[in-house]
């Protein structure tokens, strides 16, 4: 099962389940822990489905590859981070 | 009510109370996020803050208490982009950057474009679809922002279904049938920063802020990117107004009544947005932009380097009471129509928005 974590900057605003998902692709891990949290899309995803500007994933320490598309394949044992990038001030 | 008013800064949210013939900060909310417009509330709806977190987008929070308590409520939210269409703006909500209310109805002015209208305390939003369709619409461009945006939501409080928007950089645009039907309302205004041949081309002005008369509400004030305009006929025609100073700026305050009688913060340019000779002024006029006066008592005279944006320079119901803020956290106060002024603070965040409460 990949495991899908948020940044605990997320947790000031709305809950982030850490999510265990047979998802193949990203996407499908994202929707899942929206699925738990449906407020949580709006904070990761802007409304075109596309990744936010500031926000970052990682999935076994590489970036991913399209914000737009999510599209990047998981393993079983993937690990998934949502993470801030560090901008603002 | 001039008792009690609201600062939205790049820091948080601070309510301002009144004490005795000053004020004083109150409570705090959202401290550390941007909060980029403040709606106070009315007897048939909450009242909202728009934030826009710099990592995880633009969020509504309505208080059902006055600012005590929060909760988050829906966005607006742009329809899916159509794949087919090249050289629009991302379809995406990059900020609130007007908020209105008439009654039970919300109306939200953001970036990129969008005017979207709330009938239900900010629960949902409708995208306003007969303006975002409009074919001019592709023709705005942004002024300060990477894409244009709505900064005035002017309601007509005779009429509910009456409203003049200001767009930068977009125009005017009035409707008389509560949005269905849209008509540019910008004629006379002047862009000097477009080829001679269009200046005068209504659908590209760049409208800082626009304001109505609420008690003679056919009289708008404009403060223009490159200067002062004032219509007498809800936007039909623009007449030009050069103040003293520089009729530069962002900020207009329209006195509620008075239709004669406005603010204006002055900038020295476009290219050097500070004060002329960092001295901070007020223009004021109270025969329709044909004198000023410009009002200092109380205002840094040394070193002064403050901007008062767009949405900084408030009078209350009362035509005296003034609040002012700038880009540097200074906060100003006035309860003799800007005669004299008191500084309230030099540390606040950049501040962004002022709305006393009661306002529409």
């Amino acid at each position: 099962m990949a495991r899908l974590v948020f940044t605990q900057q997320l947790r000031r605003f709305t809950l982030t389940p850490e999510i265990d998902s047979p998802a193949a692709t990203l996407r499908e891990a994202l929707d899942s822990a929206f699925a738990a949290n449906p407020q949580l899309r709006g904070y990761v995803l802007d409304e075109q489905g596309h990744l936010r500007r500031h926000v970052t994933i990682f999935i076994d320490g590489l970036r991913l590859r399209d914000r737009e598309r999510l599209d990047d394949a998981l393993s079983p044992t993937s690990e998934i981070y949502v993470m801030q990038a560090l901008t603002g001030g | 009510m001039t008792d009690r008013a609201w600062v939205a800064t790049r820091k948080g949210l601070f309510e301002l109370v009144a004490n005795g013939t000053g004020w004083r900060l109150g409570r705090a909310s959202f401290l550390g996020e941007p909060v980029s417009m403040v709606l106070p509330g009315a007897a048939d709806r909450p009242m909202l803050a728009a934030l826009n977190l710099g990592h995880f987008g633009v969020k509504c929070h309505a208080s059902d208490d006055g600012g005590t308590s929060w909760r988050e409520v829906a966005t607006p939210a742009y329809p899916e982009q159509p794949r087919d269409v090249e050289g629009d703006v991302p379809w995406k909500l990059v900020q609130i950057w007007s908020l209105a209310g008439s009654g039970g109805t919300i109306w939200a002015g953001t970036l990129p474009g969008g005017l979207f209208r709330s009938t239900d305390g900010g629960a949902s939003w409708q995208l306003v679809e007969s303006l975002w369709r409009r074919p001019e619409r592709r023709e705005w461009f942004g002024g300060g922002y990477d894409v244009p945006g709505i900064h005035s939501i002017c309601l007509d409080p005779r009429d509910a279904d009456r409203m003049v928007i200001g767009v930068s950089c977009g125009g005017a645009w009035r409707t008389a049938d509560g949005g269905a039907t849209w008509e540019l309302a910008a004629e006379g205004m002047l862009a000097d920063y477009l080829p001679p041949e269009q200046a005068s081309y209504q659908n590209t002005q760049d409208a800082h802020r626009i304001e109505r008369c609420a008690g003679a509400p056919d009289v708008l004030w404009c403060q223009h990117h490159c200067g002062i305009w004032r219509s007498t006929d809800n936007g039909t025609l623009w007449h030009r107004i050069h103040a003293p100073l520089s009729s530069f700026g962002f900020a207009v305050a329209v006195h509620p009544q008075d239709p004669q009688t406005a603010w204006f913060a002055p900038a020295i340019a476009d290219q050097c947005r500070v004060p002329v000779a960092a001295a901070l002024a007020i223009n004021r006029t109270h025969d329709g932009g044909q004198t000023f006066e410009t009002l200092r008592a109380g205002l840094p005279q040394t070193d002064c380097y403050d901007l008062v944006y767009r949405h900084c320079l408030q009078v209350g119901g009362d035509g005296r009471t003034l609040l002012m803020g700038s880009t540097t956290g200074n906060l100003w106060a006035s309860r003799d129509a800007g005669e004299s002024w008191n500084c309230l603070s030099t540390t606040l965040p950049p501040i962004l928005a002022i709305r006393f409460d009661g306002g529409t």
